[in-house]
């Protein structure tokens, strides 16, 4: 067996610079994809047919293609229609924030379809308004319930990011291509790569259970 | 203070309220008594429009609560509501499920809803609860901080829904205490119970209601030793 990880050290900062983009795009798409996914939920649990309508159809879209292909319509596509150019980041985030709020609003609807309506009553028997009973009622409780799956979903975000490689973004990937393109080695820059996206993965997994343990400080008896 | 005219509401098909006319006074004490089904919970649950009647008027202090562009959250303030499930905010300690109403919708100062707070829990006698969560409370004193929520709000009129349905019997004497220290103080009180003992004891009147209709309104002490209608009375042959 010939394997030589020292010549991949060498070029550790294009590993650090592309570490840091996947990050960078993770944080970024997980926080728009949160706040556009809980509003598209809200619309989805309106009263108004069209606006849930419109909910449903948005969310079938991004879950039935795939999600390169949306990237591929928005960085490629896109720039046909608008008269000007997408960069690689601009593109990322418009369409990881597009996609992942599809998948968050489904997630958030089934958590607050879960609170009793014993909790919508008591907010309103107590004059609380629909914005204020949603946002410091209703959605903390639910968060409590979908901690778990919003943690899958940033995981998946984050080593979805990967396939920006495709449209040219030095993110993670694209900084081991890099480097095998230099090296004339494969097995150990991609090698590296999986080990550093799964300490990422790791540690925000443990930074989620330390979460969920706070969030879950009002259910613990003693 | 609560009157309803031809109130009427159904639920599809199922007519739950037939045509409903009642009042009550200021101050008063009303206690809605009848067979399950019959309409008692409904009808206190269209006094802060919980339930949206299907036809007539609701006025609260002169204002028809039923007209369209009526503010409800305005009246809903002033309306408390005990349920049979006690419904206080898990995720928020006992303080924090007694001062967010009154700061958020009253706004009313932080230091002062906190005292207003301190003054109540003693009230129903649980100042050293203000910084627990509510899963560490039995159930009986869960419905006395939501008493104590309730009355937070300063309310002219309180409405209890079976407050003591869902509690073991040795912690229903508790509430009962406390809802029995409420009456007669000046506030406005709208009561669904199975206890006979209670209502005859704390109500000014008594109203039987069977399918959706009131066929009785009468003091306690008229209705308990000679009702009218033959199902009130057999009503009361079950219960007593």
């Amino acid at each position: 067996m010939d394997l030589n990880f020292s010549s991949v050290w060498q070029y550790w900062p294009f590993l650090y610079n592309g570490a840091l983009l996947t990050l960078k795009m993770t944080a970024i798409c997980a926080v728009l994809g949160f706040a556009l996914g809980v509003l598209l939920s809200l619309i989805k649990l309106s009263k108004f047919r069209p606006l849930v309508w419109f909910g449903q159809f948005y969310t079938s879209i991004f879950r039935g293609t795939p999600l390169l292909v949306q990237l591929c319509i928005v960085h490629f596509g896109l720039p046909q229609l608008l008269g000007m150019p997408l960069s690689t980041t601009q593109s990322g985030i418009l369409t990881f924030s597009l996609n992942s709020a599809a998948y968050i609003s489904e997630i958030f609807r089934g958590g607050i379809q879960a609170i009793d309506k014993g909790q919508y009553e008591a907010a309103m028997s107590l004059g609380i308004g629909y914005r204020d009973m949603m946002k410091d009622i209703i959605i903390p409780q639910a968060v409590k319930h979908i901690l778990p799956s919003l943690v899958n979903e940033m995981i998946a975000l984050l080593k979805e990011s990967s396939i920006l490689s495709y449209i040219g973004a030095v993110e993670l990937l694209r900084a081991a291509d890099q480097i095998t393109v230099m090296t004339y080695r494969f097995f150990e820059p991609y090698l590296v790569v999986a080990v550093i996206y799964y300490v990422m993965v790791m540690i925000l997994s443990l930074f989620a259970a330390k979460l969920e343990r706070w969030v879950n400080r009002s259910d613990r008896v003693s | 203070m609560i009157e309803f005219r031809d109130v009427h509401k159904s639920f599809g098909k199922l007519e739950v309220l037939k045509g409903i006319n009642f009042r009550v006074e200021k101050g008063q004490v009303v206690t809605l008594i009848g067979p399950s089904g019959s309409g008692k919970s409904t009808i206190l649950r269209c006094i802060n429009l919980l339930e949206q009647p299907t036809s007539g008027q609701v006025f609260i202090e002169g204002t028809d609560i039923t007209a369209p562009k009526v503010d409800i959250q305005s009246i809903r303030k002033d309306i408390g509501m005990v349920f049979q499930h006690f419904n206080l905010f898990p995720h928020m300690t006992v303080m924090e499920n007694m001062t967010y109403a009154p700061i958020r919708v009253n706004k009313v100062a932080k230091d002062a809803a906190k005292a207003k707070a301190m003054e109540l829990l003693a009230l129903v006698g649980l100042t050293e609860k203000a910084d627990a969560y509510p899963n560490k409370l039995s159930g009986g004193q869960k419905q006395r901080i939501a008493i104590a929520r309730a009355l937070a709000m300063e309310p002219k009129i309180m409405l209890f829904d079976e407050p003591t349905s869902a509690l073991d019997p040795e912690m229903v004497k508790e509430v009962l205490e406390v809802i029995k220290g409420l009456a007669h103080t000046g506030i406005t009180m709208a009561l669904v119970t199975h206890e006979m003992g209670f209502a005859r004891e704390v109500s000014d009147r008594i109203c039987f209601i069977d399918d959706g209709q009131i066929l009785e309104d009468t003091t306690p002490d008229l209705f308990f030793a000679n009702p009218k209608t033959d199902r009130a009375k057999a009503f009361l042959e079950k219960v007593l």
